[in-house]
């Protein structure tokens, strides 16, 4: 591959990149605006923090393609910063608000620095998408009156909800001609966001659908001014307010509550719920980048934290990675930060261009962008999907979700992360193994035969995820790597849904992620990110999910026409007869795939008494043979480790075979019949072909690799070994 | 090289006080060492009878058995005895049964760790018939005692008859000054990570040099990750049959606060542990 000039590129790409940064742009500008007012501050500092993040993250940031500015999940944060701090006076609590987005972004600098930015890791997932959804009810509530032409309607989300008939009531019946067209424009704007993804029109989806709402208010606006008599219907009020000169006067934050806990608490929200939406953003973009490239996170972070210090100067908002215009981004074929930075110029030049223009744009209509917003953060939909993951899982969520909305943020969170650790103990019904191992490390990471081996202990949920997420992430994404949970006794939700995450970011990059060690755990629920938790040993679940291991065994098994039961009771008469089971009490056989006379399972046995007794898991290949086999093992030279059963015995060597005799170590009781039994055809395949550990009996063999489960591509090679096999000695 | 010529077992009658026995045994025929028995607690007739009626049944001893009677305080009583009779093994075997027992072992092993002159052997699982040793996994961390404690485990991989060894490097993640961020640090911590395991591995090949070691497998790994804490967590996944450390330098109050190195293994126990002074 011919490696290219990266400034070259970078020229190559600019108009793309250019075009790109414009359709982001009308995106931005009505959302800019509207997230600003629907935090309660000016609507000019939502334009502000976008173009300040636009400028600052394309320079400084680590990710590729996003897109950064305000963000609707702080709406809820800030308004009620600025209703708290303000104490009736709006603009001095807007003041004093970006003082705490100052701070936050400072906040938010250190963590960077100190390679903590990914807060979300630190959380339950169920409890995220219960304050997320809980921010998303948030801004449905507020805005929905707004849409409706009523900007009085005042009290907690709670209250705001239950106004809603009395505010529809007003709305049809209101003889206030203002607030009835600026309802009716409000109305329209939503229909189109909910219908804009419905109408297949190329034309139509040139401009993205805020902007259309932009466009038709702002139309509709001119048709009275220059088409009728009549005078524009909505007043002033009702109107975007944008200062005469735009970027001539900004508000300069007020630090003179630092001290208060009230400020404090505010700046908290404010840091956790940028860095949540952030995180989030910035890794769902990964997925969508078409380029595979992994985003450094702590760099975004810090350069977040910058931008929004810098934006909270000069009267902006914070600056957060938002997923909906980096997703935009990349649909029109943005391809690296200068698409951006181009979003950034754009907005400037729209507000100095076109600043009449907007202050003619309703607030209703901006509502309904919201409105539309706020109601996708709530959606049924997300409901029904963490239901489906677990009943416990939709307890968390509705736990944080009701108290967010009904206290604060801070203690929503709060709430979800003590409610998610009380089920965990009460699940496993032990609250010593969380306490006693939660600070001991727990994950060991090396390297085998170019494979990343991991192993998890004790126990994974959120409360030492980062532990192991700090290896994974060393593991190139091309590689191939098998994450074991045999030795936890238990594995939560959150930790389910990010190894989902590996293994499709692996998948995608060409890699290969596995998770083994949990096919006899007792999962939640069918769902694939439910927790699971390791069933007493000798028990297997009859009947029971699969785990994606299992799935995709009996995806292979199709292929290699094998037939498949993962919950199987078979019990394999010979097994106990081999020399390896031997010291190996057998416990119970699972995963089994059956063609002809050949089986493969996983076994699990133990080994020792009492507190030395060990339980061991592998995967092993059958073969009831039909002629009688002499008795053997053989095993790679030098590998001593399953040999001692036949302790005494010599190694055999095979005569004009000296190659075979260095590489193999071959033992048995009659050595006569096993060398008969070694034809050279049998020795060239063995040598051929990767070295296992084979015994045999007089009518088995026993094949096997290492002593823990395979992956599923261990499986398929063993499969593929064990009937080559088959075939040359069904021939002796 | 070092030498063992006299073993110290604590005697306590407890329903493993076969195997343990048996195993320490079969241990002292292996080195054809002197071993020596010691029980806390008064003797009577009852006692001796017990004990005698074990060692019947047991192996012959190359060196017969001495048994001290003493009273006092177990840590104290077998410290005492292991400097008087200056002896170069102590083995200290499972104590009692139930779950407990491994922080029990753990406890008492870590007192007498810090204090103790000689070498160490934990057994947490002593058994009446031989279970052969297969798999020795040994430290090799960057200490200047690590040559030697190499050379005393090939010493007992050659006694115990065990054919395999496994040399575990454990590279603190600190020593990589690589932080995987993106892809382009990646790629250099992947780099700078198989220069660290190449040292690491050139560093252990150098001390094999000179060990005649020609009749054991010898593998080296590297792994990064805590220090101690790595090392017995490979030992349980490999399912090694012996763990063989270095004693530690000093071990402080925020030792034990802060475990680390050895305090993990001794909190955990993987396996039979062996910590070479």
């Amino acid at each position: 591959m011919q490696k290219k000039n990266p400034f070259k590129t970078f020229l190559g790409e600019i108009p793309q990149n250019l075009f790109s940064g414009f359709v982001v742009s009308l995106i931005a500008l009505p959302l800019g605006l509207g997230l600003a007012l629907a935090s309660g501050a000016p609507p000019i500092s939502g334009i502000i923090a976008a173009i300040v993040g636009g400028i600052v993250v394309s320079l400084l940031g680590g990710s590729k393609v996003t897109i950064t500015g305000p963000g609707n999940g702080l709406v809820v944060v800030i308004l009620s910063a600025i209703t708290i701090l303000g104490e009736g006076n709006a603009y001095q609590g807007y003041l004093f608000t970006l003082a705490a987005i100052v701070i936050s972004g400072i906040l938010l600098i250190i963590l960077g620095f100190l390679r903590m930015g990914a807060l979300g890791d630190f959380f339950p997932s169920s409890a995220i998408q219960g304050m997320l959804a809980a921010i998303g009810i948030g801004i449905f509530a507020k805005q929905i009156h707004v849409m409706f032409g009523n900007l009085n309607a005042k009290g907690s989300i709670i209250e705001l909800l239950i106004q809603i008939p009395e505010g529809i009531i007003h709305f049809v019946s209101t003889s206030e001609k203002s607030a009835f067209y600026a309802g009716l424009i409000g109305i329209i704007s939503l229909l189109i966001m909910v219908f804009y993804s419905k109408i297949r029109n190329r034309y139509f989806q040139l401009i993205p659908a805020p902007m259309w709402i932009v466009v038709l208010s702002v139309g509709l606006y001119y048709y009275f001014e220059l088409f009728t008599t009549a005078a524009y219907p909505i007043d002033t009020s009702l109107l975007i307010d944008l200062p005469n000169d735009v970027f001539g006067s900004f508000a300069f934050p007020d630090f003179g509550k630092i001290y208060e806990l009230e400020f404090i608490g505010a700046v908290i929200s404010i840091t956790l719920i940028a860095s949540i939406e952030s995180l989030l953003s910035i890794k769902a973009v990964d997925k969508l980048d078409p380029l595979k490239r992994r985003s450094n996170i702590n760099k975004d972070i810090r350069a977040l934290g910058l931008a929004t210090v810098i934006s909270g100067f000069l009267g902006g908002l914070n600056v957060v990675t938002v997923i909906a215009r980096s997703s935009v981004n990349v649909n029109n074929k943005g391809s690296n930060r200068s698409a951006n930075f181009f979003h950034a110029l754009f907005l400037v030049a729209f507000i100095l261009l076109f600043a009449t223009e907007l202050r003619k744009i309703p607030l209703a209509a901006l509502a309904a962008i919201l409105v539309f917003t706020g109601y996708k953060l709530a959606a049924p939909e997300n409901i029904k999907k963490v239901f489906k993951i677990g009943s416990e899982q939709l307890l968390i969520f509705i736990a944080t979700l009701l108290v967010t909305i009904s206290t604060s943020l801070i203690l929503g969170i709060l709430v979800g992360i003590i409610i998610t650790f009380v089920i965990h103990v009460i699940i496993n019904k032990n609250g010593v193994l969380f306490f006693k191992n939660i600070l001991k490390p727990n994950v060991l990471m090396f390297t085998e035969e170019g494979k990343y081996y991991v192993s998890v202990k004790n126990f994974s949920s959120f409360l030492n995820y980062t532990k192991l997420k700090s290896k994974l992430d060393q593991i190139p994404e091309t590689k191939e790597a098998i994450v074991d949970f045999s030795l936890c006794d238990f594995v939560d939700h959150s930790v389910m849904e990010n190894m989902n995450n590996y293994s499709e970011t692996f998948e995608r990059k060409g890699g290969h992620f596995e998770v083994i060690g949990l096919d006899d755990a007792k999962p939640g629920s069918a769902h694939p990110f439910a927790l699971r938790k390791i069933l007493p040993k000798q028990m297997s679940p009859k009947e029971g999910v699969l785990t994606k291991r299992q799935k995709y065994i009996q995806k292979i098994s199709e292929e290699m026409q094998y037939s498949y039961d993962a919950f199987s009771d078979l019990k394999i008469e010979e097994l106990p007869s081999f020399g390896y089971f031997k010291t190996r009490k057998l416990d119970k056989i699972s995963n089994v795939l059956t063609k002809n006379d050949c089986t493969i399972f996983d076994v699990q046995f133990s080994e020792g008494e009492m507190i030395a007794k060990q339980v061991i898991k592998a995967t092993m290949f059958h073969i009831q043979t039909q002629n009688k086999l002499p008795k053997f093992t053989l095993d790679k030279e030098g590998v001593f480790e399953y040999l001692l059963h036949f302790a005494g015995y010599k190694d055999i060597e095979i005569n004009a075979h000296p190659d075979f005799n260095k590489r193999f170590y071959l033992s048995g009781k009659n050595e006569e019949k096993i060398r008969a039994f070694f034809t050279d055809e049998l020795i060239l395949f063995l040598e051929s072909n990767k070295q296992y550990h084979i015994e045999a009996t007089n009518t088995g063999l026993l094949i096997l690799s290492k002593e823990r489960l395979a992956s599923v591509n261990e499986i398929k090679a063993l499969a593929y070994f064990g009937a080559g096999l088959q075939k040359i000695i069904e021939k002796c | 090289m070092q030498k063992i010529h006299k073993i110290l077992i604590g005697i306590a009658f407890s329903p493993n006080l076969k195997p343990n026995l048996f195993e320490a045994i079969r241990i002292a025929n292996m080195f054809n060492a002197e071993l020596i028995g010691v029980h806390v607690g008064e003797k009577t007739a009852q006692k001796e009878a017990d004990l005698n009626q074990v060692i019947s049944e047991a192996d012959r001893l190359h060196v017969p058995l001495k048994t001290i009677w003493q009273q006092g305080k177990p840590v104290a009583v077998i410290l005492k005895t292991a400097a008087v009779e200056n002896v170069d093994l102590l083995i200290l075997g499972a104590l009692q049964k139930e779950n407990l027992l491994k922080y029990y072992v753990g406890s008492i092993a870590r007192k007498i760790t810090r204090k103790v002159g000689c070498s160490i052997l934990l057994l947490i699982k002593p058994s009446i018939e031989r279970q052969a040793c297969k798999h020795i996994v040994v430290n090799g961390l960057k200490d200047k005692n690590t040559a030697e404690t190499i050379r005393t485990s090939v010493l007992f991989c050659t006694h115990l008859l065990c054919k395999k060894m496994t040399i575990v490097e454990e590279i603190s993640q600190s020593e990589l000054q690589v932080q995987v961020d993106d892809d382009k640090s990646l790629r250099r911590a992947t780099i700078a990570k198989e220069r660290l395991k190449n040292r690491e591995d050139q560093r252990i090949n150098t001390i094999l040099k000179g060990i005649p070691c020609d009749h054991i497998t010898i593998k080296t790994q590297s792994i990064f990750g805590r220090r101690g804490y790595s090392i017995g967590h490979y030992a349980k996944v490999k399912r090694a049959d012996l763990l063989i450390m270095n004693a530690p330098r000093k071990l402080g109050l925020l030792d034990r606060i802060f475990p680390h190195d050895i305090e993990y293994i001794l909190s955990e126990l993987p396996t039979d542990v062996l910590i070479v002074k």
